[in-house]
């Protein structure tokens, strides 16, 4: 997992409630093989205007004019701004592998579903809670100024606007910990890579058999 | 203080860490590895930059989506005419191949079913602990071994770290005693185990199959049993070591030899229960009661005898049931009160993890000698577990058997279990099924699974419906 330090990057609105996760990666993209790709699919049915497939071409698609990642402005933007209830639906793990893998590293927003919530974090991005009026001023503020940028500080959990304003943000201590250090369950684990090498040479005397290839 | 059980000691002796946050961390001696639950492991591999802990743990062969007809399979992969399993496959050949991972490809005579394959190859050795991801690793447990199904990310975390993260299970002991009847199989008797404690019994439990019938079952019906302990909700089936056990292991590819070999024997003669070991709980079944099991409904649980008739309304236990088998007689297009013996059927399958293994082929190929598939039937399908199997069946002369008697005689594969491939049922067809689920679609849409041993499947394929085997 990538570790999520400092964060700075073009913040993109999608200024709608309850966006499931059928909108972040419609189910046929569920039949591949892969966990990374997503990205080119992600708000597949809102961002073109022909029905996607799994493992075809996107480049020569229509895109959807109006759909606002669409927008020259937003270009490779890295945090989503979004409106309360972000992620319900199906517990698909493509959801945050879909944003992680177009570029986002970060969502605010005033509320979650917990299963979304929960595989963000297992998948390096991190998702912001903020109160509904600060989320509805960051809107304003993306919409008034092209090439809005806000650095996300996680260390100091802060938010900083193109300002020097600082919005400060809650985040529980251990994944806090995890982001930080990159650390995913594998990472954890590793965390005691030493112990299981104890444990793995003890075993190769009690039972050598298990290690003959 | 109390003696340990066998699962207390196979995690006991596996056990890494215990964590602050109450899990353990649980050292895993073999992975094997399909095509289906891998690839996102492997690609989180990559991304991540990580490589296998101990290439030598893992073994991996494709078995759901291969096709098991000879005119596909001969062209290899490119042969396999659903894009997407042709590319699940390649998938597996190519993450074998990047990351030197031993690897029986479809064209190799030792592929077949995971769970087939590793007990085939002494892959599956006694007090192992044992993970793949699939559910029915359980099958492993018979050779007293910890065998966990995973899912995706947990296979990614025993590939990178060797170990699981668990909870400690509670101790359900299944204590099977008396002398199984003529005919009567390890799948009649975990069907019977399942209609009994039902399909949640075995919740949060490692489940320990015990008692003098099952310390004078073959290896094959144990890995029956265990196979489906999963269905009766236990992620952990086992059985403990013994002389059966040893000397299926003995010799097979994988096991130890020479010095080796008697330094393993004396440490697994330890693998079983003591006898003052305490279970959390403990489940009696007389042997001598069991009859051949038919399941008529669309969960293990929805199981009866053979001379039996589809339970009514009346005999559920509560509304949840009664509207469950409300459902079922819809779905099973069954009148409650009908006769087992009347169901007649259109397709028969003999395969999957649960019983297509040399004993179960030979169980069938002894009902099928000599008689005819009845003209009824669509298709009667044999599909070996794995191409050894296979290749030991045709050496015995059992192909010829069964193509003589009407049935399809395949390449190995999951094939019809679960229909991942071109093997399936058409909607509202009944099959006599020897695989070990019958939920709603699992052999195809709309398809009617009865769930039964090797040789009442045979026995229902010469007569178009079920039929007492016994009888024959
Ligand atoms: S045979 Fe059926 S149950 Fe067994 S591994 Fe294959 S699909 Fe799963």
């Amino acid at each position: 997992m990538k570790a999520f330090t400092v964060v700075k990057g073009i913040a993109a609105p999608m200024d709608r409630a309850n966006i499931d996760t059928d909108m972040i990666i419609p189910k046929q993209f569920l039949k591949s093989i892969k966990r990374s790709g997503f990205g080119p699919n992600l708000f597949d049915e809102l961002r073109y205007l022909d029905e996607g497939q799994p493992d075809a071409d996107n480049s020569g698609r229509p895109l959807n004019p109006d759909f606002v990642l669409n927008q020259p402005r937003y270009k490779g933007a890295s945090v989503l701004l979004a409106r309360e209830n972000f992620g319900c639906g199906s517990s698909r793990e493509h959801a945050p592998w879909a944003l992680e893998d177009y570029g986002f590293r970060a969502v605010i927003a005033p509320s979650y579903a917990d299963i979304f919530f929960n595989n963000s974090f297992k998948n390096g991005l991190l998702p912001i809670v903020l109160d509904e009026a600060i989320v509805d001023g960051l809107f304003k503020e993306v919409a008034a100024h092209e090439g809005y940028e806000l650095v996300i500080d996680l260390e100091n959990q802060k938010i900083v606007t193109p300002t020097n304003e600082e919005i400060p943000f809650e985040v529980d201590s251990f994944r806090k910990h995890c982001l930080l250090n990159g650390l995913d369950d594998i990472g954890l684990t590793l965390q005691d890579a030493e112990v299981i090498k104890t444990y793995e040479e003890a075993r190769k005397t009690t039972s050598p058999w298990l290690f003959n290839n | 203080m109390a003696g340990k059980t066998l699962y207390d000691k196979l995690w006991d002796q596996h056990l890494v860490k215990m964590r602050d946050d109450g899990t353990a961390l649980i050292y895993i001696d073999r992975q094997l590895l399909h095509e289906v639950t891998s690839p996102q492991a492997f690609e989180g591999l990559r991304i991540a930059g990580r490589k296998p802990w101990r290439l030598g743990a893992n073994l991996a062969t494709p078995d759901h989506n291969v096709p098991t007809t000879s005119l596909e399979r001969e062209s290899g992969i490119a042969g396999i005419q659903d894009p997407v399993s042709r590319i699940q496959v390649q998938t597996l050949d190519d993450n074998c191949d990047h990351f030197g991972i031993t690897e029986f490809k479809m064209q190799d005579q030792r592929q077949g079913i995971v769970h087939v394959v590793g007990p085939e190859q002494g892959a599956t050795l006694p007090g192992m602990t044992v993970v793949c991801g699939d559910s029915h690793t359980a099958t492993h447990g018979a050779f007293a071994a910890l065998a966990h199904g995973i899912g995706t990310s947990e296979v990614e975390h025993v590939m990178a770290t060797q170990c699981l993260i668990q909870r400690k299970m509670k101790n359900l002991l299944i204590k099977v005693d008396g002398e199984l009847g003529q005919g009567i199989t390890g799948k009649d008797v975990v069907l019977h185990v399942i209609g009994v404690i039902g399909t949640a019994g075995g919740n949060n439990c490692a489940m320990e199959f015990g008692g003098s019938a099952i310390r004078s079952m073959s290896m094959e019906g144990r890995m029956t049993m265990c196979n489906m302990a999963i269905e009766a909700g236990a992620r952990v089936g086992m059985v403990a070591f013994d002389d059966i056990t040893a000397e299926y292991v003995k010799g097979r590819p994988y096991a130890p030899t020479a010095d080796q070999w008697d330094m393993a024997l004396e440490a697994w003669s330890d693998l079983k229960s003591d006898d003052d070991a305490e279970f959390d709980k403990v489940v009696e079944v007389r042997a001598e009661d069991i009859k051949p099991q038919v399941t008529w409904g669309t969960s293990p649980e929805m199981v009866t005898t053979i001379d039996a008739t589809v339970p009514t309304l009346d005999d559920a236990a509560d509304d949840v049931q009664r509207s469950g088998f409300q459902r079922a007689y819809e779905y099973m297009g069954l009148t409650p009160g009908q006769k087992i013996t009347d169901i007649q059927l259109d397709r028969v399958f003999i395969g999957s993890c649960t019983n297509s293994r040399i004993e179960d082929l030979r169980a069938a190929a002894d009902v099928a000698k000599g008689r005819k598939v009845s003209s009824t039937l669509k298709q009667a399908l044999v599909v070996p577990g794995s191409g050894l199997v296979k290749a030991q069946a045709e050496k015995e002369g059992l192909d010829k058997i069964f193509v003589e008697a009407g049935f399809e005689w395949r390449e190995p594969g999951c094939s019809m279990c679960l229909a991942m491939n071109a093997d399936k049922l058409g909607s509202g067809e009944h099959c006599a099924s020897t695989s070990n689920r019958n939920f709603e679609g699992r052999q195809g849409y709309g398809g009617r699974t009865h769930l039964v041993s090797p040789a009442m499947a045979a026995a229902a394929a010469i007569a178009g419906h079920f039929v007492d085997v016994r009888e024959l």
